[in-house]
């Protein structure tokens, strides 16, 4: 007596009991889970065949990136000790850099120590300074920035917000502390023109700060944290703020100053009157001027390449040593007399 | 009380020693779930702890304890009349609600439900401490999305389930019933969920039931009717049902105004389907109700025209109400493994966060004095002319912000994304479970059911398998295989072919042929006996026999007819499968049990029709373990009949019989349970006029008596059934189900210890054992089979001496037992009964039997109680780590069940409630092994990985943000958006990681099931464990090392600003990680490929757009960057060196050490390709053979 046999009995003894529908599930290759697929493994040949290739990439890589690294000329220099006459104290620096009455002009030499094209990239790099400290990269309000209408908008600005009473524009720690050395380059009596335009990016010149914003009541609080900017251009203009806005990523970071657009001779001499006005005593900052002609791969940096390059001879490596693996323990695949329950009958 | 039959259930004889086995063990009860105790406490049943878990006998035992039914407990229903219904008591309409949340409560509900989750409480404890101007790490919104998201998910899943029953229970609640009109005294039609206590409603045929209703009238003048309890319990057969005489002659209804009705009190509302206990006044007389007198919500009228019944519970307290509750919760042992690991992780994310908070203390003391003027800091807050320190507090407070700030910043090392994933994960598995067509039961027409969502990934891990016997291994279709009558063995139709002659009796009726709807092989010899020899001694037995085993029984003859319009067959409905079989083998001998009222019944003796009189029927029950009927012959002798078991059948039988029948009867009796066959005894006795009248008058008495009914008819029925004759034994085949060897093969195969716990007797548990491979002829039994604690330590000493004997000769039993194979050392198979184990469970022996039973390969309980059942496995559960599975059909495996890591319930011949207790439910036994060793082993294979790869990922990702905050002075900055960072583990990198948790396969079936060794792995734990994690966590270190460093150095000294590289690092980290997964997935499937690419897409898209987005500070930065060559650069070194490591080791491992598994794939890759050439060989040499 099964339960389809008293189904149908029970069914056939009634009026119309409909025959119940089979719940069989419905055959499709997705259900039953057999899909077609494709089943890598690792064979041999794969393996030696990926450790080769990516050496076969990665080396030449290596190599042309290193050779553009030493391809590019940077001068680098640093002034901050250099420009502070006399004692060495912490606190007398400090003391020396918020002077406002001292005239603070410094001038240094830099001796091109290779033929240099343009365009040769001046940058201030400065060492120690969190550019992303959380007080720090939080402080800035970018409506602001932006519109002119919102210049009352100064939330998130802490504590930089506003200065008698009235909001500042640019608001915020970031603007308020801009970077304000300067530096005039001359070859002997030459000068070298500096061109400051294009040293930030054009979208945010376009569309990050607004043509019709201008600087109001900025730095006229007690504590001046840097340069002052002109109240009569506007703010898609400052490109030196715009560049500064623009936070580093890491506490060593470099910022465009400008770029010089002729070439340098090997074994020139720069001089630079520097204005030794920001003041990265007060925490031991360090500050550099840089010279850097760039290549594809950006300025003067080796690590790539010999990082491409180790990659490179590791993957070669161990192409090598996985062949030698695959050689002196030959293992056919899929044997099934490597199961474990083959293995070692014996052992049980 | 005539005709009211409850019969000779299964469960209720395999659980027949169960009373005399007090006191029982308990253990698998109390410490079972929270949830059922809570359910149970909601149905007003008397004792909370008991009821929702009860096995047929234990609830009858429960309700026998309530027979006297006091009238302040009762419910007073008053026929006809729903105003006047018992005033003390509420009664609800009977519209029902299953669905959980209304419009207005779902969202309170709904979040409370969903924050009983530890770890959102977590999660929400961040979003909070975020909102502390203090702490603002994030902005408001991107901190709560993670939260906000998962909750959403689950609440859109949840309102979507409770739509769905909402809109069934509308169509539930709306559909119409005919109830009746006590002014017009007509039948009008009415909505189900207008329906009230009280209240008469008429139902037709094949019409579903709308509530629990006591029958007053029905079609047939005898007061019977039928229905169908499929929906309740699941058994398929009809039961009858019966009204009383007194309410049949006069229905209410049209010519019966209804204000003469009477009075009906009954329990209150419980959820013990098998019993109702109540009575009913009318006309002044007092008449007994019982549960042959209720039909209950969900069953179906069939073969009845009408039947007119008045309601007494509805809505909410019907009992098929009371009976529904959900899944049970449990939590599979991946996830409690994983909180372990959570854990871990916890104290990496404290560490992480002491380590920045303490630097964050340093820096800030070196820089104490600097703090005032560095531009970055600002000390001071000058700005409203007052001079006040800004958002500084001293170097403490700093210290404890710092740590608080670095938990939110660092909070998703736990991962949230995590449990979401899995609940996804585990809803495609148990899609893939239910849709696949090798778990589909074509002779039950069901699919596999996924009960319990959560312990998918359990299957794959399964070290014990606890087997109920019957219905489970065997079909449960008895089928007729031999007689003893007076010590003499008829087994011929046992051996003979079908055919022998038309043996079976084909009864002509006028133009009508009648035939049993199955006949049974016959004993040519018996039947000769039964045609010539009716004279002997001999035939006269074999004719009582038959007679007895025709009527003596509840079943209830249907006759049906067939495409033949001559030709009409008999259908003998009954409860008990053992009873259908006796009926059809007694009608193939020749006697032919056709018609059943409540008074008589009619037999086809050998040709006759004969007209007997059900004078009084004594039902089964496990005190006596047998049941009678006293019929009135056509030759006006007055017989008992008495069918039961051996033990009890000879302990009454008549003293001065002839002791060499007796004993041939028992030798009989011993080889037919050798054989595996169920036995019954069957006896007579021809009772005197004075007995007889004795009998009736304490018969009537016991039955109109409204106090401790039960027990009275229980001493009534003893004191007749003595001096017996013995007529002689039946044995009963129990079919074992298909596949049931292979199936237990394979398991073996598979380090998987079958038990099987029976309630049959040990020869018959024995022999079944034998029959299903389980044991085998080489194996040494050791059978525990004692009376007395004494005697059981004794046995347990010397089986622990055998093993250990075993022990020298084979090095490592244990080993053995561990890796569960069996092919040189000596196995050893232990039985042990349920008398024993009364003994040693719970007590100091219960260490001992641990012991022996793990050592053996195979044991066997038999004549176990369900709780007994439920011991056992916590006698497991508790001593090993190893993972149970309990698989039963019965109401009496409920229990262990429960007990089990996984309880399985077949979904078969006995009532559902195993189905209701289970987490899984399947129709045979042997899906067991596609279920563990397919399912199983793909679910554990894919969560593991899972599991492991969401700890990865994430903690990759924390990695990176650590290692940042290292050059921000300690202060928490993160390079990477904060709107990404939100992102990274709900949108960039979770939709690989589900997919390839429903869809990747290590293996295919084939081998799968080919190789059944290959299941240990997951027994081993062998993709989820402690190193496995540690080697992952020093991954993720390794690849945050170089996702952040390679970066860092190349752009050290540089113009780029803090937006740029957190795009690249996000960037990197995303397609790091989904390369990672790419490496690891087994089966490169279309939806793979679009899920792990897509997903690296997606989150280039995102990071294009959040970069779009002029009023944050990363305007652009990601085209710019893009625009460089030393971003490529830098993505590619990532890419290649992060992976190094991950790709060189895997690949060494998989060559030096392969696992199984690993073997296992290759084979599924390049071995197919020779067993295909191979088979086309083959071919070629069959078609050269001819």
């Amino acid at each position: 007596m099964n339960n389809s046999a008293a189904g149908t009995s029970s069914g056939s003894g009634d009026v119309s009991a409909p025959r119940r529908n089979s719940n069989r599930p419905k055959y499709s290759r997705f259900t039953q889970q057999e899909l077609p697929a494709c089943k890598p493994i690792l064979t041999p040949r794969w393996v030696i065949s990926v450790f080769t290739l990516i050496g076969v990439i990665f080396i030449p890589i290596g190599i042309a990136a290193l050779r553009a690294s030493t391809n590019v000329v940077e001068i680098v220099k640093r002034y901050d000790a250099d420009c502070i006459p006399g004692n060495n104290t912490k606190a007398y620096k400090v003391a020396y850099i918020q002077d406002k009455n001292i005239d603070k002009t410094c001038n240094i030499t830099l001796r091109v120590p290779k033929d240099m094209d343009p365009p040769i990239y001046v940058y201030y790099q400065l060492d120690n300074f969190y550019q992303n400290h959380r007080r720090y990269v939080k402080s800035r309000n970018d409506a602001q920035l932006k519109d002119r209408g919102k210049a009352n908008d100064t939330s998130g600005c802490d504590p930089e917000d506003a200065s008698n009473g009235s909001p500042i524009v640019p608001c915020g720690l970031i603007a308020w502390s801009l970077f304000n050395d300067t530096y005039n380059f001359s070859i002997g009596n030459q000068n070298l023109t500096v061109n400051k335009r294009g040293i930030s990016w054009k979208s945010d010149r376009d569309h990050k700060f607004g043509n019709d914003v201008f600087p109001r009541n900025f730095q006229n609080g007690t504590l001046i944290g840097g340069a002052s900017l002109d109240e009569n251009t506007p703010l898609s203009q400052q490109e030196d703020l715009i560049v500064w806005m623009r936070t580093a990523a890491l506490p060593t970071f470099r910022k465009s100053y400008g770029k010089i657009e002729q070439n340098l001779r090997e074994n020139d001499t720069i001089t630079v009157t520097i204005k030794n006005n920001y003041n990265t005593y007060s925490f031991s900052g360090k500050k550099k001027l840089v010279l850097s002609t760039s290549s594809w791969l950006g300025g003067k940096n080796d690590f790539i390449g010999i990082t491409y390059l180790t990659i490179g001879g590791l993957c070669f490596f161990l192409a090598i040593a996985f062949t030698g693996v695959y050689l002196v323990k030959p293992r056919k695949l899929g044997d099934p007399s490597y199961l474990s329950w083959n293995r070692n009958p014996s052992g049980r | 009380m005539a005709g009211d039959g409850l019969t000779i259930s299964r469960e209720e004889e395999e659980e027949e020693e169960e009373r005399s086995l007090a006191p029982l063990p308990s253990s698998g009860r109390h410490h079972r779930r929270k949830s059922s105790a809570s359910a149970a406490s909601r149905d007003g049943f008397p004792n909370p702890a008991h009821v929702r878990h009860l096995s047929r006998t234990e609830t009858e035992r429960l309700a026998s304890s309530q027979r006297e039914l006091a009238d302040s407990n009762s419910r007073i229903v008053f026929i006809g009349d729903p105003g006047g219904s018992d005033p003390r008591f509420e009664t609800p309409r009977n519209s029902i609600r299953t669905a959980k949340y209304s419009p207005i409560t779902f969202l309170p509900r709904n979040l409370f439900e969903q924050f009983r989750r530890l770890s959102y409480i977590y999660f929400l404890a961040i979003v909070i401490l975020n909102q502390l101007p203090q702490l603002a790490v994030f902005g408001r919104g991107a901190s709560a999305l993670p939260l906000a998201f998962v909750l959403l998910v689950t609440a859109v899943k949840d309102a979507y389930e409770d739509w769905r029953r909402h809109r069934s229970d509308r169509i539930e609640n709306n559909r119409a019933a005919s109830v009746l009109d006590p002014q017009s005294g007509r039948f009008l039609s009415k909505r189900w969920k207008e329906v009230r206590v009280g209240e008469v409603l008429k139902v037709l045929a094949n019409e579903s039931i709308p509530c629990d209703m006591v029958l007053l009238a029905t079609s047939d003048p005898t007061g019977v009717a039928y229905i169908q309890t499929i929906n309740l319990d699941g058994e398929s057969n009809l039961k009858t049902r019966y009204a009383k005489q007194e309410t049949m002659s006069r229905p209410p209804g049209e010519d019966h105004p209804v204000d003469s009705a009477g009075v009906i009190r009954c329990e209150q509302p419980n959820r013990n389907i098998y019993g109702f206990l109540g009575n009913m006044e009318v006309d002044g007389k007092r008449v007994s109700l019982g549960p042959a007198n209720i039909i209950l919500r969900g069953c179906e009228l069939k073969n009845t025209a009408w039947v007119i019944g008045v309601a007494v519970y509805t809505g909410s307290e019907t009992k098929v109400m009371l009976n529904s509750s959900g899944a049970p919760s449990k939590r599979s042992r991946l996830e409690t493994r994983m909180n372990r690991e959570t854990l871990l992780l916890s104290a990496i994310l404290i560490a992480l966060c002491s380590v920045v908070a303490i630097c964050n203390g340093i820096w800030l003391g070196n820089h104490s004095d600097d703090l005032e003027l560095a531009q970055f800091f600002r000390k001071r807050d000058y700005s409203d002319g007052d001079d006040k320190k800004y958002n500084y507090s001293g170097i403490g407070t700093q210290v404890f912000f710092a740590f608080l700030m670095s938990v939110i910043v660092f909070q998703i090392m736990i991962p949230i994304s995590l449990y979401i994933s899995m609940e996804l994960v585990r809803l495609g598995q148990a899609y893939f479970m239910v849709r696949d067509a090798n778990l589909y039961d074509e002779s039950s027409n069901s699919r596999f059911q996924c009960r319990a969502l959560n312990i998918n990934e359990d299957l794959g891990q399964i070290k014990y398998v606890f087997s109920d016997k019957t219905g489970t291994l065997t079909e449960n279709k008895m089928e007729f295989q031999c007689a003893s009558i007076r010590g003499v063995d008829y087994s011929g139709g046992r051996v003979s072919s079908r055919d022998n002659g038309e043996a079976h009796y084909i009864l002509a009726a006028g133009k009508q042929i009648l035939k049993p709807k199955m006949s049974v092989k016959t004993d040519p010899e018996l039947v000769r006996l039964l045609k010539n020899k009716g004279d002997t001694e001999q035939g006269k037995r074999a004719r009582e026999f038959f007679l007895a085993l025709a009527c003596c029984n509840t079943i209830v003859p249907l006759v049906v007819d067939t495409s033949d319009p001559k030709q009409k067959l008999i259908d003998y409905q009954g409860e008990s499968p053992d009873e259908q079989a006796l009926a059809y083998a007694a009608a193939s001998y020749g006697f032919v049990l056709i018609e059943r009222t409540s008074g008589h019944i009619i037999i086809d003796v050998l040709g006759n029709r004969q007209r007997y009189d059900v004078l009084g029927l004594h039902e089964f029950d496990s005190d006596r373990k047998r049941m009678s009927v006293i019929v009135c012959g056509p030759d006006k002798t007055i017989n008992l009949f008495v069918k039961g078991a051996d033990n009890s059948m000879f302990g009454i039988i008549q003293n001065k019989v002839d002791l060499s029948m007796i004993d041939a009867t028992k030798a009989n009796l011993h080889a037919y349970s050798s054989l595996g066959l169920r036995t019954l005894v069957v006896g007579m006795r021809e009772l005197s006029r004075k007995e007889f009248e004795e009998w009736q008058s304490a018969y009537e008495n016991a039955n109109t008596s409204l106090m401790g009914r039960g027990k009275l008819l229980r001493a009534v029925a003893s004191n007749v059934e003595r001096e017996l004759h013995i007529l002689g034994a039946s044995g009963i085949e129990d079919k074992l189900q298909e596949g049931v060897p292979e199936a237990i093969e394979s398991m073996r195969q598979a380090g998987i210890k079958v038990w099987v716990l029976t309630g049959d007797k040990q020869e018959t548990a024995i022999s079944i054992g034998f029959s299903c491979k389980l044991l085998t002829e080489a194996m040494t039994q050791i059978v525990i089979n004692c009376n007395s604690e004494e005697s059981c330590r004794n046995k347990l000493q010397d089986a622990v001496a055998m093993y250990r004997k075993f022990a020298v000769i084979s090095p490592d039993p244990f080993e053995n037992a561990l890796t569960g194979t069996g092919s040189t050392k000596v196995s050893m198979a232990l039985i042990i009964d349920g008398i024993s184990l009364v003994y040693i469970l719970k007590t100091k022996l219960e260490e001992e039997l641990f012991k022996v039973a793990t050592a053996c390969d195979v044991v066997l309980c038999c004549r176990v109680a369900p709780l007994q059942k439920a011991g056992i496995v916590s006698l497991i559960k508790s001593r090993t780590d190893d993972m149970t599975l309990a698989i039963g059909d019965g109401a009496n495996d409920v229990s262990m069940i429960q007990t089990a890591d996984v309880g399985i319930g077949i979904s078969g011949q006995e009532g559902r409630q195993a189905v209701m207790a289970s987490d899984f439910a399947m129709g045979q036994f042997r899906f067991l092994v596609p279920l563990l060793l397919v399912h199983g082993h793909w679910n554990y294979q894919r969560m593991a990985y899972m599991i492991l790869y969401n700890f990865y990922r994430n903690a990759v990702f924390v990695f990176i943000l650590f290692w940042y905050v290292l050059y921000t002075a300690y202060t928490l900055t993160t390079a990477i958006t904060e709107w990404s960072t939100v992102l990274y583990s709900i949108v960039y990198t979770a939709l690989p990681t589900i997919v390839v948790g429903v869809l990747d396969k290590d293996l295919s079936r084939k081998t799968l099931m080919k190789y059944p060794q290959l299941y240990r792995s997951g027994q081993r734990d062998e993709r989820y464990n402690l190193k496995l994690f540690t080697l992952t966590m020093m991954d993720a270190v390794w690849q945050s090392v170089a996702t952040f460093y390679i970066p860092y150095l190349a752009y050290r000294q540089s113009t780029v600003d803090v937006s740029s590289l957190g795009d690249l690092w996000i960037l990197a980290v995303v397609i790091l990680v989904n390369i990672h997964l790419a490496t690891d997935v087994f089966r490169w499937y279309w939806i793979t490929h679009v899920a792990v690419w897509g997903c690296i897409g997606a989150t280039l898209i995102c990071v294009i757009i959040i970069d779009c987005i002029w009023t944050l500070p990363g305007y652009w930065a990601i085209f710019k960057i893009m625009g460089t060559g030393l971003f490529w650069l830098c993505l590619l070194g990532v890419i290649v060196a992060g992976m190094l490591p991950h790709f060189s080791v895997k690949a060494l491992k998989e060559y030096l050490m392969p696992s199984d598994i690993q073997i296992a794939r290759e084979m599924d890759k390049f071995r197919r390709i020779n067993a295909a050439t191979m088979e086309i060989q083959m071919n070629r040499f069959s078609m050269l053979q001819l």
